[in-house]
């Protein structure tokens, strides 16, 4: 067996035995039930729940808002990075601002965004792409000014300007770097979706881990958080897929 | 000069930094005719990279001027190969060679044809849709150099575009960036530090002085074209003339060797 073979091997072994002690575990009563019931339990309703259609429309709405929002915080985050990135006054003047706001926990700004968005979908969004935003700008204004100068010069002389410049030159020699702020955004998007569907929502996947604490449905809890933390993988391997796609020129190690 | 294609006139170039000013140009005056193969030689620091910066408006002189007399049609004035890594990494081979043909809104099908003549005559047919980075750096520079004639500028703009590559991938490149210009006479202005290229590649030399960044000499070269790099260096001829600029340069070197004590 390669050396490759048997890491992947360990890898995935390594979880299953996990489960196999919680089970054994809880079926032995070593460890509560009530706070960590058996994985075989959870796989029972998280089943009802699949059957019933509430884990599907949850998901499907948690997804929604956090597509929406990447898309909302992303664009606009791309758009002045990419601005910041090439002209210094712009830079001189959003640069503060950014640094000034940027270490502000972002759930502590959720009751905020509350009142300003009031508890309908209005905030959920903007909790997510608050989280996108700040990555995404900040790793595109630096990936723009990390690009050769040279590059620059080559555009110039070969008559690129205004746009072109932005799409053939500032947004692709940025792109590994934007692209490490997507992931970021992303995965800070979904931390937040989580907390603000905790408030004041009457759906989604936060609201279904919430609610099933107050009226202790463990296994719910259990279904709702696994869900989640499955999106956060999948997440995770489609974005660098897209990275994959994108960026074909990196050189491969 | 009555058909002169690029005219310079008295370019100055000055620097201020906090020690003082710094004359990078000192009014520099010459022509360029048209279709004329231009060399400019001279030592690092002598203001050559400079002058050429200005002449493709990428810097502006501090006074004087630099003017390119337009041909017929729609042409760029001049397009440069650069000294170094300058291909966009996140671009193919084609996609860098076609890059001025596209931004100056070329119709799809006079792109594919032009850079796909030019692929072939760099002999890069093969590695149209390899990425720079897995090219040599020979091979990158032939990509630079279909990508400026790709374009078919009025003026091509060449700032020592084989100081990085190895001795023998320098004299063939040499070769074939004459075999490329013998079927366009395009007028070349190109700049070197290696007296040994300004003669090979040469109509005219201009030598260049460290002092305040003026012309010093400017030289015929008498061969004839096309020419083949290596049969000319073993001419007594080319000696001759190696031996004639390499005497202009060397009271140029800033820090003289001593001669030795007798």
């Amino acid at each position: 067996m390669s050396v490759d073979a048997r890491d992947r091997l360990l890898s995935v072994a390594s979880p299953i035995a996990l489960f196999v002690l919680w089970e054994i575990a809880a079926r032995a009563h070593w460890i509560d039930v009530r706070f960590y019931p058996a994985p075989s339990s959870i796989a029972r309703t998280f089943g009802t729940m699949l059957a019933n259609g509430t884990l599907l429309a949850n998901t499907l709405i948690t997804l929604e808002r956090f597509a929406i929002g990447i898309v909302v915080g992303g664009v606009p985050a791309l758009l002045l990075g990419l601005a910041m990135g090439l002209y210094r006054p712009i830079y001189a003047i959003v640069d503060p601002l950014i640094s000034a706001t940027y270490p502000v926990p972002k759930s502590a700004i959720l009751p905020l965004i509350l009142l300003v968005f009031g508890i309908g979908e209005a905030s959920k969004i903007a909790m997510v792409a608050i989280g996108m935003f700040y990555p995404v700008v900040i790793n595109t204004a630096a990936g723009v000014r990390q690009i050769d100068r040279m590059y620059f010069d080559v555009g110039r002389n070969y008559g690129a300007r205004g746009w072109a410049v932005f799409r053939t030159i500032a947004f692709p020699g940025a792109l590994p770097v934007i692209m490490t702020g997507v992931k970021l955004g992303a995965g800070l998007g979904l931390i937040l979706i989580a907390v603000a569907e905790m408030l004041g929502a009457p759906s989604g996947l936060g609201f279904v881990i919430l609610n099933a604490w107050q009226i202790f449905q463990v296994n719910v809890m259990y279904v709702g958080i696994i869900t989640i933390a499955v999106i956060g993988f999948a997440l995770t391997v489609l974005l660098n897929e897209v990275e994959r796609i994108l960026i074909p020129a990196r050189p491969r190690h | 000069m009555a058909d002169a294609k690029i005219r310079f006139e008295q370019v100055e170039k000055r620097f201020f930094l906090r020690d003082g000013e710094h004359v990078a140009l000192g009014g520099v005056s010459f022509e360029v005719g048209s279709g004329e193969f231009f060399v400019i030689v001279g030592p690092s620091g002598c203001g050559k990279t400079t002058l050429l910066r200005i002449a493709a408006g990428l810097e502006a002189p501090t006074s004087g001027r630099v003017t390119i007399a337009r041909g017929d049609g729609d042409r760029p004035e001049n397009a440069m190969v650069f000294q170094g890594e300058s291909l966009f990494p996140w671009m193919t081979v084609r996609e860098n060679a076609a890059y001025g043909l596209r931004m100056r809104g070329a119709p799809r099908a006079q792109i594919d044809d032009v850079v796909g003549h030019y692929l072939d005559r760099t002999g890069l047919r093969a590695f149209a849709d390899a990425f720079p980075h897995q090219l040599s750096g020979g091979m990158k520079q032939r990509v630079s150099i279909a990508r400026a004639f790709a374009c078919d500028p009025e003026v091509l703009l060449m700032d020592e575009p084989f100081s990085a590559l190895d001795e023998q991938n320098r004299t063939l490149l040499q070769q074939e960036l004459l075999r490329i210009w013998d079927e366009t006479k395009k007028t070349v202005v190109f700049i070197t530090h290696s007296v040994d290229e300004a003669v090979s590649l040469g109509d005219r030399i201009m030598v260049m002085s460290s002092d305040r960044g003026r012309p010093k000499a400017f030289v015929d070269v008498p061969f004839t074209r096309p020419r083949s790099v290596l049969d000319l260096r073993a001419t007594p001829e080319y000696g001759r003339l190696f031996g004639d600029i390499w005497a202009e340069l060397r009271d140029e070197i800033r820090f003289p060797v001593p001669e030795p004590a007798a």
